[in-house]
């Protein structure tokens, strides 16, 4: 077992692992992960669905996201996984006519709750999106966003802490003599990584990713592939992505999502090798989707 | 069975021809509308120009052509715009926000962002009128020979209920002409900010006031100025609400305080415009220059803002 402590326990950046020098790995052939011990659950879902209007976009999925480990939700365009993620944090709050029922937890906080304070979830799960977005701030003022909305921070501090978070999104050694120019003069990968950083300023225990890659170049994808691995021991990691490949690189846990429905989830290794349905096979192997 | 139709049937050069025509018909109507501008302000600027010096900026009406002046005027259409950009700016902005970033996508909104967007078309002399009536006279309320008085009529903060003529009555019915101009503006400026960016702040903890406070206002900033600059270029030519609401015609003195009475460039040239000798309309000559050279201006700011600041987003 792991480190028992409960998962809304304040944890420093310190404990945590350096992140990976910045420089990439070469690509690696298709490859998959190799098992890691299972740990904990960090998110239980059970009955869970979702609703647009009248339209049911979840169908009473049930699977528990194991924590500081990296989770991967596959499945062809439109079925579900960017909802089911924007759920987690609900974002799905800010979307006329989502609705949903059923149970989703973070440790003993009902995510579902109606009364639950929305600030302090999205403080505790980052989140980052498909198309880098970066502030039209400064690359400081990018990362100080977050935590200058949830507390008052002496200039040295946020110093510190803004040079953790870029370290930590191996980005620091790229924007460290011009971290007061726009954001946006970086490149897609290096606003990507900003905005990696940016969520991981405010210390959140989960990151939710969706399709962070997808608007990226092969050489910035591997790249963000190594940043995930490279989070995974500190952070509990959900990802969207259509990229199969991506998946079995970086995952250790993958669900596979078929028209709103949970064909089947368990580990990567066992779901790409060994998987227990025909439909999942046919989508690992690039037969649809 | 019918054979398909060759391709080139028609003859390729009548049909270059027809484009060229076009092209000149085009050139033609464009040179005819900017050429007829370019008369128009050749005359202006002849008739006007020999008048205008400084003297002419800084000295009062006259009864004599030669030695009137503009200066009440430009003081007087100083204190309408300072007026109502506090009055407009802050009212168009937040009605913007409001629409934009909390109010629900209902019924009620859709019925008040349709107003406001007739409200833009609405004739200023209607404006004039309201304003009369609402800030003039207190739809009647009070009594306009016996105004309630508050404060000392020589000082700056004195104060009169019904306004009556007052310049601040002016200003408030310039406000209700370029209210809608703001809002809609400011919406529009708004609406260009890409959603992500509301979603990664509201994300990251953000309430709703914090987004908009830190990230949609100041991403929307530059467009919300080109549109209030706009605006107050609008109000700054506006003469028909002013006269509706009792503006002078001919001043000796600039406002002392919110109730003084007033004039502004438009109303003095329409002054000047309207007298029987020949000197005083290249008076009003050299009033519309100043005029137009103050819209210029504007309208010039507006454009750097916009090519300076407004650079992409995404």
């Amino acid at each position: 077992m792991t480190d028992p402590a409960p998962i809304s326990a304040a944890r420093t950046h310190a404990e945590r692992s350096p992140a990976r020098p910045a420089r990439s790995a070469p690509p690696a052939p298709v490859s998959i992960a190799p098992p890691s011990e299972p740990t904990e659950t960090a998110i239980a879902v059970g009955g869970f669905s979702a609703w647009y209007g009248d339209f049911l976009a979840l169908d009473d999925l049930t699977f528990d996201i194991p924590r500081q480990r990296v989770t991967s939700l596959i499945g062809p365009s439109g079925c579900g996984k960017s909802t089911f993620l924007w759920w987690i944090n609900r974002m799905n709050d800010l979307v006329d006519g989502a609705r949903c029922d059923g149970r989703m937890s973070l440790g003993d906080v009902d995510l579902l709750d109606r009364k639950l304070d929305v600030v302090d979830l999205r403080r505790r799960v980052g989140m980052v999106f498909q198309k880098p977005n970066p502030f039209p701030k400064s690359i400081y003022n990018n990362i100080a966003f977050g935590p200058r909305l949830h507390a008052k921070w002496r200039r040295s501090d946020l110093d510190d802490l803004v040079e953790r978070s870029l370290r930590q999104a191996a980005l620091w050694d790229e924007v460290k003599d011009r971290l007061h120019k726009s954001a946006l003069s970086l490149s897609g990968g290096q606003q990507q990584r900003l905005c990696i950083a940016r969520a991981l300023a405010v210390e959140p225990d989960v990151l939710l990713m969706d399709e962070p890659a997808s608007a990226l170049d092969p050489k910035s994808t591997s790249r963000i592939e190594d940043l995930i691995r490279a989070l995974r021991d500190d952070y509990t990691i959900v990802i969207v992505t259509h990229n199969m490949q991506q998946a079995a690189r970086i995952s250790d846990q993958t669900v596979f999502f078929y028209e709103g429905r949970l064909i089947e989830w368990g580990p990567t290794t066992e779901l790409f090798t060994n998987p227990r349905e025909s439909q999942t096979e046919d989508y690992v192997t690039g037969r649809f989707g | 069975m019918s054979r398909p139709v060759p391709l080139a049937t028609r003859p390729i050069g009548r049909r270059r021809l027809a484009d060229r025509a076009f092209k000149w018909a085009c050139a033609l109507v464009t040179f005819l509308s900017v050429g007829a501008l370019l008369v128009l302000l050749g005359a202006v600027v002849s008739q006007g120009l020999e008048h205008l010096d400084w003297d002419f900026l800084s000295t009062g009406p006259s009864r004599r052509p030669e030695r009137a002046g503009f200066h009440i005027a430009i003081v007087g259409s100083l204190w309408l715009m300072i007026l109502t950009a506090l009055f407009a700016l802050p009212l168009g902005v937040g009605t913007a926000v409001y629409l934009e970033e909390f109010a629900p996508k209902n019924r009620i909104t859709r019925f008040i962002q349709l107003n406001i967007a007739n409200l833009a078309g609405v004739p200023s002399i209607v404006y004039g009128m309201v304003a009369l009536t609402a800030f003039g006279r207190f739809w009647g309320l009070l009594s306009t020979k016996n105004p309630i008085e508050l404060g000392d009529e020589e000082s700056f903060f004195y104060l009169r209920l019904p306004f009556g003529n007052a310049v601040l009555t002016g200003a408030l019915a310039l406000t209700l002409v370029v209210l809608p101009v703001v809002v809609i503006a400011s919406q529009e400026a708004l609406r260009a900010v890409p959603p992500t960016l509301r979603q990664s702040s509201r994300a990251l903890g953000a309430t709703r006031w914090q987004t908009v406070a830190s990230v949609t206002l100041p991403a929307a900033l530059p467009g919300i100025m080109t549109g209030a600059i706009l605006a107050m270029s609008r109000a700054i030519g506006e003469a028909a609400p002013l006269l509706a609401v009792g503006a002078s015609l001919f001043m000796l003195f600039t406002p002392d305080n919110l109730m003084s009475q007033y004039t502004g460039m438009p109303l003095q040239i329409f002054n000047w415009a309207g007298r029987p000798q020949a000197e005083f309309h290249d008076v009003a000559a050299s009033g519309i220059i100043v005029l137009l050279g103050v819209l210029l201006t504007f309208n010039a700011i507006a454009v750097f803002i916009r090519a300076k600041f407004q650079k992409p987003l995404q």
